[in-house]
C-alpha cells in the first residue's frame, strides 16, 4: 500500500499539550519535516520562548535550548556566534515573545543579520498567559485585557513585524505566511524550509511569521477561528515576500 | 620569573579571561568597566575569539546563556546598573545549571547613582542575583595580581560545579594599574568535556535540553535541592579568606576587595600604637568564610565590618559570629573611598564602647 502521509521523524512520539485546532501543532510539523527534508535534524539547535511553545523542546527530536520571555533571539546568537556552520540555530516564538517583550532582541538580531532562522506564530494574543492583549492584537479585537476593544487611542496600534524588519539592511528574508488551509500551509512549509536553506548557505537573518490562531482565547471552535483569521488577520497582515536578498532587496 | 606587566585592573582582568580559554564576550558599555571591554573588542578578533557589543545587559546576558548552552566558556561584565538588568538571565544560567562568568565592577547606587568605586552591590550578588532559590560563586580580589590569579579559578570553578561565578570588583580596582604576572601560560588551556551541550544530536544521542523549567512542583523540587546539595559541597571546599594578625587581636575587621587594603594600612598603624587589631578578609563571600569568623569570635572582643556601603555584609559577620561578641559596622557610601585614619578611630570608638576582658 502506498504511504501518502508519515509522521516526521523530526518530531517526538508524544502527544502535545496544544489546544484542538491550534496553529502551532501544524507549524511544528513543517519545521520538523523542513529540517528533515534538509538533512540537518541532528545538528540543529532549537531555541523555545515563553508562551504556548515553551515545551517545543518535547516536541521537537532535536537538542533545544530554553531563553527567558523574549530573549530566544540574543540566546540563538550566542549559540550560533559559537557554533558557527557547523550546526543550525532556529527559535521558534510567539507575538508576546518576539514582538513585545523581545522587540530589541528580535530588531538587534535582525540588523546584525544573525545567519539565523526565526519561526515568528502571529495569533494576535497572548495564549499562554490566558488571552490577553498582544502586540499583534487588531484594533477593536476584544482580549481579556482589551474587554471593551483594542482602542487605539489608548492601547496603539498593532505591530506588524516582517513590514518593520524588511526596513532593517541586516535581514536576508522576511516573509508572511498562514497556515489556515491548505495552499496556504504548503506555501508556509516552502517558506519555512528557503529560511532553513538560507541558514544552511551561510546567507544570513531570515523570519517567517506565520499567521496562525488561538480558538481556545479567540472563543471559537477551529474552523471557526480559521475563518475569522482569513476574515480579520489577513486584511491586516497581508501575506508575501517582504525581503529576499535573493532577489534583489525588498519587494 | 616570568614577565611583569603594568596594567589597569579592567586590562588584566580582560588578559586572563583570554589566558583562561575564554573566547567569547558579550557586553554593554558601561563606566567603570569599560576598559574590559575595549580590551576584547581588540584581542578577540586576532586570536579567533567572538567579542559582541549587545544591545542592552539583557541581550548581553543571554547570548552568554546562548554560548554556554553549547559549551563554550564565556563571560559579561558590567557595572551595577547593568547587573541588574543580567539578573533575569544570570537567575536563568543558573536554573539551566550553565557555567559562565560575569564580572561586576561595582559602582555607587542607587539608581544611576554614580561612577565612583562601591561595594554596595554585596547583598545583589551573595543574596540575590536573580529571582528564586539560587546562588552564584562570588570571588572578591583585592589586588589586580589577584584579579589575574582568581579569574581562571573562577571559570574553573564554574565548569566544575556548573554554577555561574561572580567576580566582583569595584570602580578603582578596575581604573587602578598595578604591576602583575600572568600565570604560567607554557601549556594551551585545555577546557572540560560539557557531554550536556547543546551541540546537535549528531543521530548519536538523545537531544540535550538546556531548560530551567519544571512544571511538576515536586520535579521542580527535586532539581533545586539538588542543586543545593552542589551548593554544599562549595561551602566545604572552595571557601577562600586571608587572616591578618588575628590570633592576638582584641578587635578583628571584616573587610574585602580595595576595602581589606585600607583596613591593613589601618591595622598596621594600631598596632604601632600598641592595640590589637587585626583583619579578616573574605576572598570569596558567597560561600562566606563563616567558619574562620566563627574560631575567631572565641577569643576577640568584638568585630567591625568595614565596607564601601551602608551596612551588607555586616549581616553575615553577625550571623557567623552568632552573638558570641558585639558586631560593629563603619562604612563610606555613595563612592566615598574611607581613610586609614578614619577607620582606626573608628576602631578605637568600638574598643573603648565595648571595653573589658572577654
Ligand atoms: C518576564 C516574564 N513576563 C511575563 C511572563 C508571563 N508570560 C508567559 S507567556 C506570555 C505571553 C506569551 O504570548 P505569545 O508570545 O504571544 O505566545 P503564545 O502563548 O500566544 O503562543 C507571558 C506574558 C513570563 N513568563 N516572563
Ligand atoms: S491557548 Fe491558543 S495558542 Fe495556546 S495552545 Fe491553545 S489554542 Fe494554541
Amino acid at each position: 500500500m502506498a504511504v501518502v502521509f508519515e509522521k516526521t521523524r523530526g518530531l517526538t512520539d508524544v502527544a502535545t499539550h496544544y489546544c484542538p485546532g491550534c496553529g502551532h501543532g501544524i507549524v511544528h510539523r513543517l519545521v520538523a519535516e523542513s529540517l528533515v527534508e534538509l538533512d540537518v535534524l541532528e545538528k540543529t539547535v532549537g531555541v523555545c520562548p515563553v508562551g504556548c511553545s515553551v515545551m517545543a523542546y518535547d516536541y521537537f527530536n532535536c537538542d533545544f535550548i530554553e531563553a527567558p520571555h523574549g530573549r530566544a533571539p540574543a540566546v540563538a546568537t550566542g549559540a550560533k556566534r559559537v557554533l558557527g556552520d557547523k550546526n543550525i540555530v532556529f527559535t521558534y516564538q510567539g507575538d508576546g515573545d518576539l514582538a513585545a517583550i523581545g522587540t530589541a532582541e528580535t530588531v538587534h538580531s535582525a540588523t546584525r543579520g544573525e545567519n539565523i532562522t526565526i519561526i515568528f506564530i502571529n495569533n494576535a494574543i497572548y495564549g499562554m498567559t490566558g488571552g490577553q492583549m498582544a502586540p499583534t492584537t487588531l484594533p477593536g479585537q476584544v482580549t481579556q485585557t482589551t474587554p471593551y476593544g483594542r482602542d487605539v487611542k489608548t492601547a496603539g496600534y498593532p505591530v506588524r513585524v516582517c513590514e518593520m524588519l524588511s526596513t532593517l539592511d541586516g535581514v536576508y528574508y522576511a516573509e508572511r505566511v498562514a497556515v489556515d488551509s491548505v495552499p496556504h500551509i504548503n506555501a508556509a512549509k516552502a517558506a519555512i524550509k528557503k529560511a532553513f536553506q538560507n541558514q544552511i548557505d551561510g546567507k544570513g537573518f531570515s523570519i517567517v511569521e506565520v499567521v496562525s490562531n488561538c480558538p481556545t482565547n479567540w472563543g471559537l471552535s477551529p474552523a471557526e477561528s480559521m475563518q475569522w483569521l482569513r476574515d480579520n488577520m489577513l486584511p491586516y497582515y497581508p501575506l508575501g515576500v517582504y525581503k529576499d536578498k535573493d532577489k534583489g532587496g525588498n519587494e | 620569573m616570568s614577565q611583569q606587566y603594568m596594567m589597569k585592573g579592567n586590562e588584566a582582568l580582560a588578559e586572563a579571561a583570554l589566558r583562561a580559554g575564554c573566547r567569547y564576550f558579550f557586553g554593554y558599555p558601561i563606566t567603570p568597566q569599560t576598559e574590559l571591554s575595549a580590551y576584547m573588542s581588540k584581542r578577540m578578533p586576532k586570536i579567533g575569539g567572538t567579542f559582541l557589543q549587545a544591545e542592552s545587559e539583557i541581550a548581553a546576558i543571554n547570548m552568554v546563556l546562548g554560548a554556554s548552552s553549547v559549551g563554550a566558556r564565556v563571560m559579561t561584565s558590567s557595572s551595577s546598573p547593568g547587573i541588574s538588568l543580567k539578573t533575569e538571565g544570570i537567575s536563568y544560567i543558573a536554573g539551566s545549571d550553565l557555567p559562565c562568568l560575569i564580572v561586576n565592577v561595582q559602582r555607587g547606587g542607587p539608581g544611576l547613582g554614580g561612577i565612583q568605586p562601591s561595594q554596595a552591590d554585596y547583598f545583589q550578588a551573595t543574596k540575590a542575583p536573580g529571582h528564586g532559590d539560587l546562588h552564584i560563586m562570588v570571588f572578591a580580589p583585592a589586588s589586580i595580581q589577584e584579579i589575574v590569579d582568581m579569574v581562571g579559578r573562577a571559570f574553573d570553578k564554574a565548569d566544575q560545579y556548573r554554577v555561574p561565578a561572580m567576580l566582583l570588583a569595584d570602580g578603582a580596582l578596575g581604573q587602578m594599574m598595578e604591576p602583575i604576572a600572568f600565570p604560567d601560560e607554557s601549556e594551551e588551556k585545555k577546557l572540560p568535556e560539557k557531554p550536556w551541550a547543546a551541540t546537535g544530536t549528531k543521530g548519536s544521542r538523545k537531544p540535550n535540553i538546556i531548560n530551567s523549567l519544571y512544571l511538576n512542583p515536586n520535579k521542580l523540587e527535586d532539581s533545586v535541592r539538588e542543586r543545593f546539595e552542589r551548593y554544599e559541597k562549595i561551602k566545604e571546599n572552595e571557601v577562600l579568606y586571608e587572616e591578618v594578625m588575628t590570633d592576638d587581636a582584641d578587635l578583628v575587621l571584616i573587610a574585602y576587595g580595595i576595602t581589606s587594603r585600607i583596613c591593613k594600612t589601618a591595622v598596621n598603624m594600631a598596632r604601632a600604637e600598641g592595640i590589637k587589631l587585626g583583619l579578616l578578609r573574605p576572598i570569596t563571600l558567597w560561600p562566606f568564610p563563616e567558619k574562620a569568623i566563627a574560631k575567631i569570635a572565641d577569643h576577640a572582643k568584638a568585630f567591625m565590618s568595614v565596607e564601601m556601603s551602608m551596612g551588607q555584609m555586616v549581616d553575615d559577620v553577625r550571623l557567623a559570629v552568632n552573638g558570641k561578641c558585639p558586631v560593629r559596622f563603619f562604612g563610606r557610601t555613595g563612592g566615598v573611598i574611607p581613610t586609614p585614619d578614619e577607620i582606626l578611630q573608628a576602631a578605637k570608638d568600638v574598643l573603648a564602647s565595648v571595653g573589658g576582658d572577654k
